[in-house]
């Protein structure tokens, strides 16, 4: 084993020591000494460029709680507010429309792409529990909660890793359930359902299923690959209670009215997700490949590479880019022509064919013995079909997708005590 | 549908088990490399939930690195 110059003699033998009895378990998270708190802070400011804001303070903290046994408590807070897509579409003429709780007006410019503006704030928590059942075996079990002013999603998840072959190959599979509730002020609207007229119903909920099989091996001194295989289903309320379409004349493409979308009650989803780390001399590569396609029609690939490149002993830069792109819902349209309605339709972009790059940069910095401080800096840009070929009358004079710019600054510091 | 996701599998699955071809049985000393933060999977946890939540928020796709944690309304 190399020896880095200035790396303290305990620090090379707890190294060592760890390395020779444990092996190498690479699925394992790292390993928290004594009976410490390990604790991982963060605040993410995340700006889209005139539409949502977003501040979420986060903490995370793991403790051993006995022999291979951690406990790790996590939480995070969300405070967003701005503006959103509604669903509607753009035209040549300003368009008003009621806000989803029925207390004000929004009155969009013409040509411009229609927004709800909101404030809402999110907490999450969950917990983990992670214990060694075997000197190969391995289980986590998680709780997950979720609440926003007019949502709460629940969930749990069941994981266990298996050890094999001199624990080179860890074979990894896990079960996780969620419940979530939809209750937005004044109720859910009927879906598919004129905007003006719609009956408002209770509260709605969605229930989703999701299993993972995965395969994590040690290829060379320099070299762990993982492969898995997600399936996931999910049934119930499967609408966005705050997104409309809009219905439009066949030859002027002039907007008639105002529909709540509506989606499938039940989506079935495959993952397949590669992902390999190198080790160069002092650097470290990470990629990542991830293959998605469900029943709505939708398929996408997702590129994320990471360098971490060394700044001598103590910090490192990591620069990355991540690459995304889907092809639309079978029910999607930035709008839908007047007597032909399908019987499930979204103007949500979001289900929309886009593509979306993302470039970053982070810095980290050791502090102390075991504390670390970091900062990172990431741009996205989602763009789509703004000049569809599908476009009426002067629709083909307007953007019908409106790009997406965001900007991402963290500031994370961990450290034990 | 599992014919769609057929090339997509095989693909994969060669890449993997071609690499796999050159497994070197890595002995436990010379782990050493294979043992530090930086070769973690995921190196920060916290970057990844954090990244998980705005990428599910945006986009049309979801996991596939891992399993569990809640939802959200997300407009």
């Amino acid at each position: 084993m190399q020896l880095k110059k200035k790396q303290s003699i305990r620090d090379a033998l707890a190294v060592a020591t760890c390395t020779l009895l444990s092996g190498v378990s690479q699925t394992q998270a790292t390993e928290v000494n004594d009976d410490r708190w390990e604790l991982d802070t963060a605040i993410l400011f995340y700006s889209e460029k005139d539409r949502v804001e977003v501040i979420a303070p986060t903490a995370t903290a793991k403790k051993a709680i006995g022999e291979d046994e951690f406990i790790t408590l996590r939480a995070v807070y969300d405070s967003l507010t701005g503006a959103s897509p509604n669903g509607a579409s753009p035209t040549n003429t300003a368009q008003t429309f009621t806000s989803p709780s029925g207390e004000s007006t929004l009155t969009t410019q013409a040509g411009e792409t229609p927004m709800w503006e909101f404030r809402d704030m999110r907490l999450a928590l969950g917990v983990d529990w992670e214990r060694s059942t075997s000197r190969t075996v391995r289980d986590t079990l998680s709780a997950d909660i979720s609440k926003e002013r007019d949502y709460f999603s629940g969930a749990l998840s069941a994981n266990r890793n298996w050890d094999l072959n001199d624990r080179l190959t860890t074979i990894s599979a896990g079960l996780g359930v969620n419940y979530d509730l939809i209750s937005p002020e004044g109720g859910v609207p009927d879906a598919g359902q004129t905007v003006a007229t719609a009956k408002v119903l209770g509260d709605e909920s969605k229930t989703g299923t999701s299993v993972l099989f995965g395969i994590t091996q040690v290829i060379n001194r320099r070299t762990l690959m993982q492969l898995n295989y997600m399936h996931a289903e999910s049934s119930g309320y499967l609408n966005d209670p705050y997104k409309i379409l809009s219905v439009v004349d066949s030859g002027t493409g002039a907007t008639l009215q105002y529909l709540y979308e509506k989606r499938p009650d039940s989506r079935s989803s495959d993952v397949l997700f590669w992902k390999m780390v190198y080790h160069l001399s002092e650097d470290v590569l990470h990629l990542s490949y991830r293959y998605f396609q469900d029943d709505w029609g939708i398929k996408s690939h997702t590129v994320d590479l990471a360098y971490r490149y060394e700044l001598g002993e103590k910090s490192y830069l990591r620069p990355r880019v991540r690459y995304y792109t889907q092809s639309g819902a079978d029910f999607y349209n930035h709008s839908f022509v007047n007597g032909s309605v399908p019987t499930y339709a979204s103007a949500d972009s979001r289900l929309a064919e886009m593509d979306s790059v993302t470039l970053g940069i982070k810095y980290g910095r050791k502090v102390g013995s075991d504390s670390e401080f970091s900062v990172r800096l990431e741009q996205m840009v989602q763009s789509g079909k703004d000049h569809p070929s599908d476009a009426i009358g002067f629709q083909q004079q307007l953007d019908l997708y409106a790009e997406l710019e965001a900007t991402t600054i963290q500031f994370s510091y961990s450290t034990t005590f | 549908m599992m014919l769609k996701v057929a090339p997509s599998v095989i693909f994969l699955a060669l890449i993997f088990f071609l690499t796999a071809c050159s497994i070197e049985p890595v002995k436990p000393w010379d782990r050493d490399l294979l043992a530090e933060d930086k070769m973690q999977l995921v190196p920060d946890a916290l970057e990844e939930t954090l990244d998980a939540h705005i990428y599910f928020s945006k986009e049309s796709s979801f996991g596939g690195a891992g399993i569990g944690g809640g939802g959200c309304g997300c407009n």
